[in-house]
């Protein structure tokens, strides 16, 4: 996204969309140098050098991802920057957030600029790197968070890695705490974890798998809000999967801990049962639980304790999942699919429209302490355009991502993006 | 939703319901269960004559694919292809292709070069042989020789065998499983046979850290106290107790569990008199059985293993003529369009 001057883009037709809920018309929106420059009227009269016609479709704010892995540096053959971006264009993000579990891992400030430069180069959309908590991701010495902080990383992560012991956990807390960084960690218990790459429940007794308990999660949840509140850090828990946590979570934003929390896409989705003819795709970390988590998860969006859904994207080759499930790589490509997910979610009416656009732009805007994404004149034009009555099928020819393994394929899904747009310009479709 | 996998019955079963793979007894109903053994039952005749021979696989290629290594059973499924007339390529991967980094799905294209018409599959990986049924050409019948936890489908169906053998039926049985279930792909197969062919009561005997969790789920009762587990019962089997489980703090020490979960004379006169007494080998001496039980007139240990060259020959030949049905079909469709 380099940054000479832009095109001027005329949205016509088209029917926004806010968490608040849907606007009755369908006023035209102008926008010019990165931002909506005006609504309406006054939009239709101003020249514009393209016009996009959102017939049918309705105009979102763009999408922001907390969770994505872009796979660069390091990983060129599960993806890069150019085609994982180019995956969240296509699925309405217009920013999204860059794990710091790449190779190097995102210690350093070299490998931030990297990152941040090739986003500018030839990324389609916006990239927040986030830097990583602890050096090497190792769990035991602390990043040089200010200098991340400084070279362009906007939270702290330790990725899917645990931190030694609570000891180093309290005291990156309270470093993090001193400049005001947000943690966003997790939870995971590694020894009750350990070998475990199935929800410790029926399927994984009756296929044999190794478990993963829900204590596994529960036991972290539960001492990292207790170390977050002693130290007032700003704790963003990232995909919860069990029922308890989110109670837990829930008491704990009650009495007044910043936390705040999100919830994979796959998640509100599927449960357990996913695993049962051992595909591959779906060994993801943490687990797809029960049914009961999958409702508690809902619940959790619905009222608000979660607020940001994600869609954890992780990429990987077909060698990676072509494996005995054990011995494969976890995680979806599943940036492409989460608009579609959640539109399944509506219409089976376990989330309301605007409660999953809202958990896609203000959940996680808060978070990143963005401006609260909007379509009105002078907010920054991220909008997502996206026609719900639309299919699309998703496959190997159809992705953009490098990775394959999407949650469904084959079978139609509704929801078709049309247009992303990205700090004003146009990143899907591209040409 | 609708992104749920391949069941297990549409990639065992042909669309007539005949074997094609044999994975798991998951979802494979009472019916074909029953025609294993009575396919089983007609070859255990073959092995009684002199000439211990019969054509059904002649000029076929069955391929042993060990992962994980077994003398027993490799053995016995050698034995069973023999004496199906095929011929018998063995292939311990453990000590060759994957300990230089081949990754399994290259050391399959590599064995499918070789025109086999079967791979007899053990892995420590649970759904190994899933993956490879998914992945191989067709044609080619995978059939599970034991999974990292999961099944040991032909183990569990040897038993059944020999269950019904002593018993004549399997209603009104009541069967016990002793000891580590949680590691034990075994029990999971014995469990789904079991309550298959409907017998009246599965249950499990071991301490919590030996069980999986939400094990009732899969069609048993927990029992921990051994004592009354044993009353009532009709067939006990036990299973074997790997030494490395004293480490990670599953269990205190091999006197302990032998005490409270190994199976001794004066605990066997707990169960019904005509009880018989199973373990599908190889047994550990004083750590869950007692020598005197081991070989005692209650014990079938024996019988278990001449019927598991029977069991592996019937599904085998099952297996084969399925494929042989499904591309018969196939070419038939063929000519059709």
């Amino acid at each position: 996204m380099s940054e000479d001057r832009q095109t001027s883009i005329r949205i016509v037709n088209g029917r926004r969309l806010t968490a608040q809920g849907e606007a009755a018309g369908t006023e035209s929106l102008l926008i010019e140098n990165g931002r909506i420059a005006a609504v309406g009227e006054a939009a239709d009269r101003r020249h514009a050098d393209q016009q996009l016609d959102a017939q049918d479709c309705r105009v979102a704010p763009g999408f922001i991802d907390l969770c994505c892995y872009l796979r660069e540096p390091g990983n060129s053959q599960k993806g890069n920057i150019a085609s994982e971006t180019l995956a969240a264009a296509r699925g309405g993000f217009a920013t999204v957030c860059a794990s710091p579990e790449s190779s190097p891992v995102n210690d350093s400030t070299a490998v931030t600029h990297l990152i941040r430069d090739t986003a500018t180069a030839r990324g389609a959309v916006r990239v927040l790197p986030i830097g990583a908590a602890t050096r090497a991701l190792e769990g035991e010495l602390l990043s040089d968070m200010a200098g991340l902080s400084a070279a362009g990383c906007v939270a702290f992560s330790n990725g899917s890695a645990v931190f030694r012991n609570a000891r180093i956990l309290r005291r990156c807390m309270a470093y993090a705490q001193t400049f005001g960084y947000t943690l966003m960690l997790q939870p995971r218990n590694q020894a009750l974890s350990a070998d475990g790459f199935a929800h410790d429940g029926q399927v994984a007794a009756r296929l044999g798998l190794l478990g993963i308990p829900e204590v596994a999660e529960t036991a972290a949840v539960m001492e990292m809000l207790l170390l977050a509140e002693e130290a007032g850090v700003r704790l963003h828990l990232s995909q919860l999967s069990t029922a308890r946590s989110v109670d837990m979570v829930a008491d704990a934003q009650q009495r007044g801990v910043a936390v705040t929390a999100d919830v994979a896409m796959h998640h509100l989705v599927l449960t357990e049962n996913a695993l049962s003819g051992f595909d591959s795709r779906f060994h993801v970390l943490p687990p797809l639980r029960t049914e009961a988590d999958r409702q508690r998860l809902l619940a959790g969006v619905r009222d608000g304790v979660i607020g940001s859904i994600v869609s954890q994207h992780q990429p990987q080759d077909p060698a990676a999942k072509r494996a005995p499930l054990g011995e494969t790589g976890p995680g979806l490509s599943s940036v492409e699919s989460v608009l579609s997910l959640g539109l399944t979610l509506v219409e089976r009416d376990e989330l309301t429209l605007p409660q999953l656009i809202g958990a896609l732009t203000q959940g996680p805007a808060a978070v990143l302490d963005r401006p609260v994404a909007g379509l009105n004149e002078g907010d920054e034009a991220d909008i997502c355009i996206f026609d719900p009555r639309a299919h699309w099928v998703a496959s190997a020819e159809t992705l953009m991502s490098m990775g394959k393994h999407a949650p469904v394929t084959g079978s139609p899904l509704p929801g078709v993006i049309r247009y992303t747009l990205s700090g004003g310009r146009l990143a899907w479709p591209v040409g | 939703m609708t992104a749920i996998a391949t069941s297990d019955t549409a990639l065992q079963l042909t669309r007539d319901g005949q074997l094609k793979h044999f994975l798991t007894l998951d979802g494979l109903q009472r019916p074909l269960l029953t025609d294993i053994l009575d396919t089983a039952d007609s070859f255990i005749e073959v092995g009684e004559r002199t000439i211990k021979k019969v054509p059904l696989l002649r000029g076929r290629t069955v391929v042993n694919l060990f992962f994980e290594s077994s003398t027993r059973t490799r053995s016995t499924f050698e034995l069973a292809a023999k004496r199906l007339s095929a011929d018998v390529l063995n292939l311990d991967i453990n000590t060759s292709a994957t300990s230089k980094g081949e990754s399994l799905s290259d050391t399959l294209l590599n064995l499918e070069a070789m025109a086999s018409d079967m791979f007899v599959v053990r892995h420590s990986q649970s759904g190994a042989p899933h993956f490879i049924a998914q992945s191989v050409t067709p044609g080619v019948a995978i059939v599970n020789a034991g999974d990292g936890r999961h099944a040991h489908p032909t183990q569990a169906m040897l038993d059944m065998l020999t269950i019904r053998q002593h018993k004549g039926s399997f209603e009104g049985l009541k069967v016990a499983i002793v000891g580590d279930v949680l590691h034990s792909r075994v029990a999971r197969s014995q469990i789904a046979a079991l309550n298959t062919l409907g017998v009246a009561e599965v249950r499990v005997i071991a301490p919590g850290t030996l069980l999986p969790r939400d094990v009732e789920s899969l069609g048993c009762k927990v029992q921990y106290d051994m004592r009354a587990g044993l009353k009532d019962l009709d067939v006990v089997i036990m299973l074997r107790l790997q030494r490395e489980r004293m480490q990670g703090a599953l269990l205190p020490s091999e006197r302990e569990f032998y005490r409270l979960y190994g199976l001794n004379t004066e605990k066997l006169a707990l169960a019904r008199p005509d009880c018989i007494v199973m373990h599908p080998g190889p047994i550990n001496r004083g750590v869950e059985i007692e020598s005197a039980v081991a070989d005692g007139p209650q014990s079938v240990i024996l019988n278990q293993v001449t019927n598991g060259i029977a069991v592996r020959m019937a599904v085998m030949s099952m297996a084969m003529s399925g494929q042989v049905a499904e591309r018969t079909r196939g070419q038939a469709e063929g000519e059709q369009a």
